[in-house]
């Protein structure tokens, strides 16, 4: 079941890492403001993106974990 | 039960987070002076604030009911959603102190939403060492619970009326314009709300892990006990 799980999971993060490529389309307008128009089209903004969805990933992989360590002892004491 | 142990509701986590990252980061957002790019902390900084106080909420509701019911599950979770709607503050109050810095030009500007939200925390961290300091588990839920429902209702004006009845920096408080048509327009909607159920969820995951230990750590104590009255009363028959 946990294997499944992280399937399911990590199939819907990399559906999500394709469907935020469409962002790339985004073109700026009347840059009177200054925005990161610039960092997105070459100033490496998708690094800092890719960065902190790892981090999110680990985080959540870490729950993960912790989750199924809890079944597993749950499952020996016989909780519910 | 209570804490779905199912995965749907944590994939779904999983899921709205990850939408919250990508198009928070890099969908549309309206163009401030100032504010710049940092309006995408709404997403961030912001939503800690309704999730700290959903956890808060919920935490309070729990504590009423312990005081109906008196029973140690009802405490057990009040106290779980209370140490995580903490977290969530902690974290709101560090990510509004980073970004006031570079739009405010201070770590600390004496806001009175900032101070009110500092007095809240403390005021929590009261709840954890009221608790820490009971043995008796009896007395311990009592009056925690009672403190519980005390200290939300100190909370909310603190941080959402006060702030209202004098000049704030925040948007909708005092004389500053309100978080409505000009802040916030319905790109920003589509993420931040989304984002609140989503900090939402991940609270409640992580008060389901703290709230499952309790109840391993409890189970154990009475295996333990139980042992050991076992063995006494092994003991005493052998000695008859």
């Amino acid at each position: 079941m946990n294997i499944k799980f992280m399937k399911r999971l990590s199939f819907f993060i990399l559906a999500f890492a394709l469907i935020s490529i469409n962002l790339f389309a985004q073109s700026g307008v009347n840059s009177e403001v200054a925005m990161a128009d610039q960092m997105r089209n070459d100033g490496k903004i998708w690094v800092v993106v890719g960065v902190i969805a790892l981090i999110f990933a680990g985080i959540i992989v870490y729950l993960i974990r912790l989750d199924n360590k809890l079944t597993k002892v749950e499952k020996e004491l016989n909780i519910k | 039960m209570f804490f779905m142990k199912k995965a749907w509701w944590k994939i779904l986590t999983v899921i709205i987070l990850y939408y919250v990252i990508f198009q928070g980061l890099l969908g549309t957002v309206p163009r401030q002076p100032i504010l710049n790019e940092t309006i995408r902390n709404l997403y961030f900084h912001v939503a800690m604030w309704p999730t700290m106080i959903t956890l808060l909420l919920v935490s309070m509701v729990f504590a009423i009911r312990y005081l109906r019911s008196s029973n140690t599950v009802d405490d057990d979770k009040s106290a779980a959603f209370a140490k995580a709607g903490i977290l969530f503050g902690i974290l709101g109050c560090l990510s509004g102190s980073l970004w006031a810095n570079y739009t405010w030009g201070d770590f600390w500007p004496n806001d009175p939403k900032l101070n009110g939200a500092a007095v809240g925390m403390l005021i929590y961290f009261a709840y954890l060492l009221l608790r820490s300091s009971f043995e008796d588990e009896q007395r311990r839920a009592r009056i925690s619970a009672v403190y519980n429902i005390f200290a939300f209702f100190v909370f909310i004006p603190l941080i959402y009326v006060l702030p209202r009845l004098t000049d704030s920096l925040h948007p909708g408080n005092g004389g500053n314009a309100t978080f409505s048509s000009l802040d916030i327009d319905n790109n920003l909607r589509m993420v931040f709300y989304p984002a609140c159920i989503g900090w939402i969820l991940l609270g409640t995951w992580i008060t389901s892990i703290r709230y499952r230990l309790n109840v391993i750590k409890r189970v154990q104590e009475e295996r333990v006990a139980e042992l050991s009255v076992n063995h006494h009363g092994a003991a005493r028959a052998v000695n008859d």
